[in-house]
């Protein structure tokens, strides 16, 4: 126990959990989880910061909230208390939504709602928090938000470019005068569809740079 | 994993529903206040759009003073109830009531070009949940001057259009009386020849039809039902006062 507690706060193995859900370990293109959010706001890239930035804060705090009471939170009924406290932060980031930023909250309507059936959150909760100190939990738990975040914000970039012609609300296609010379926004990169042959893009992608995410036959 | 007593199982959980119950009241409370002024802006921000101006947060409350000039409260025949205020009268609420008791809010606007422009909430029922709006009239209470409007959940891409410029400037300049008959504005197929039930010509190029959006029919069923429910109640006194 004691050479554990000595252990300095950013140890290499620390340090893994937060950089791995980044890359190897990746929620949205290696584990496959939250899809279908990574689906409905990504059409601009607003939005799609803002739900990173809600996702990662209660995938974070609830991680440190289970962890702290794992040995005291009967077994039997440990689903309904990550249930209750996930819900629980969904509601007050809602609110402080509404509260603060409120024409973003609108644009995410029930997604924000939604973010209590994420599966990233129950999953790490499950897994992580569960067996493991609050301090770890934290990491891994603004890892696996900044994992699912960072392909909610490059998927994003490029549907509103391509589909929009702008970035975060501001018309680049259109100061740079491309409009002019025939250039159209393509609509499908508004659809849903085309969110999802970008996380496949980036999928694809990722798994060509690195050969052990390939399963072997 | 320890084993634990049904005792304490039914402690813990009593335990967290209080914690949480606290926390989450304490949240609404304090926030509240913020939440209702966002509200109270995006209400002022929808009026003024359907006058055709944009505006945003920070200028709603100053462009609101600027182009309201008045606001009062209607009963169903046409006379002013005294002792409302327009701007806080709860449509939905009101159209549960019976017609009699209903308060009909009426706001009117004087923008840039000098016209007195009468300005009439709207709210009904879409695919998912509720749909509402505004639509403002010419001193004629007969043609549209502007409409904007919103809906709680519908489905983006379809019925979620209605809230689109392109759907919105259609209804610019369409005619909610043909010969003194009250017929509201229809939502209809651009290429279809006539109206539902009414039988007149009302393609999207005639004065009373505006094309609906495809895949998003039953939003478009009810944002046509909520025009004509909301505007019939009005109808004698956009008669007395047309001019």
């Amino acid at each position: 126990m004691s050479a554990t507690e000595k252990e300095p706060l950013f140890s290499a193995k620390n340090i893994k959990l937060l950089t791995g859900p980044l890359g190897k370990n990746n929620p949205i293109t290696v584990q496959v989880l939250g899809i279908c959010s990574a689906l409905a706001v990504t059409v601009k890239l607003k939005p799609a910061l803002v739900m990173a930035l809600s996702v990662t804060v209660v995938v974070a705090v609830s991680n440190v909230v289970i962890s702290a009471l794992r040995s005291h939170i009967p077994d039997r009924i440990r689903i309904i208390v990550q249930l209750v406290v996930i819900a629980t932060l969904v509601i007050i980031v809602d609110q402080l939504l509404k509260a603060y930023a409120f024409d973003v909250s609108k644009q995410l309507s029930i997604f924000v709602g939604l973010i209590i059936t994420n599966c990233i959150i129950m999953g790490r909760l499950e897994a992580f928090a569960l067996s493991n100190k609050p301090w770890q939990s934290f990491l891994d738990g603004v890892g696996n938000g900044a994992g699912y975040g960072i392909i909610l914000i490059v998927v994003a970039f490029f549907r509103e470019l391509l589909g929009s012609g702008s970035i975060m609300g501001y018309p680049v296609i259109q100061k740079l005068g491309l409009y002019s010379a025939g250039y159209e926004n393509n609509g499908m990169m508004i659809l849903p569809p085309m969110a999802l042959i970008l996380v496949g893009l980036i999928i694809w992608f990722q798994r060509s740079r690195d050969k052990s995410l390939i399963e072997k036959k | 994993m320890k084993e634990f007593s049904n005792r304490y199982i039914f402690i813990f959980s009593l335990a967290m529903v209080v914690i949480v119950a606290t926390i989450l009241s304490l949240a609404a409370t304090l926030l509240q206040p913020r939440q209702a002024r966002n509200l109270e802006l995006e209400k002022k921000k929808s009026i003024l759009e359907s006058i055709n101006v944009q505006a945003d947060f920070s200028n709603a409350d100053e462009l609101y003073s600027k182009y309201i000039t008045e606001s009062f409260v209607l009963d169903y025949k046409g006379n002013i109830k005294e002792g409302e205020d327009a701007f806080n009268v709860e449509l939905r609420n009101e159209q549960r009531k019976p017609l009699e008791q209903q308060s009909l809010p009426v706001f009117i606007a004087i923008p840039e070009s000098g016209e007195r422009i009468t300005i009439i909430p709207l709210e009904g029922k879409g695919l998912w949940g509720p749909i509402y709006g505004y639509i403002s009239l010419k001193p004629d209470m007969n043609t549209v001057y502007g409409v904007t409007f919103d809906h709680k959940g519908e489905t983006p891409g379809l019925g979620a259009e209605i809230n689109t410029p392109w759907f919105e400037k259609q209804f610019i300049g369409k005619q909610i009386f043909e010969e003194g008959k009250f017929v509201s504005i229809k939502v209809v197929k651009a290429s279809s020849k006539k109206a539902e039930g009414g039988g007149a010509d009302a393609t999207s190029g005639s004065t009373h039809g505006v094309d609906a959006i495809s895949g998003g029919t039953i939003t478009s069923k009810g944002l046509e039902a909520m025009l004509y429910d909301c505007l019939v109640k009005y109808e004698d006194y956009l008669r007395k006062n047309a001019k």
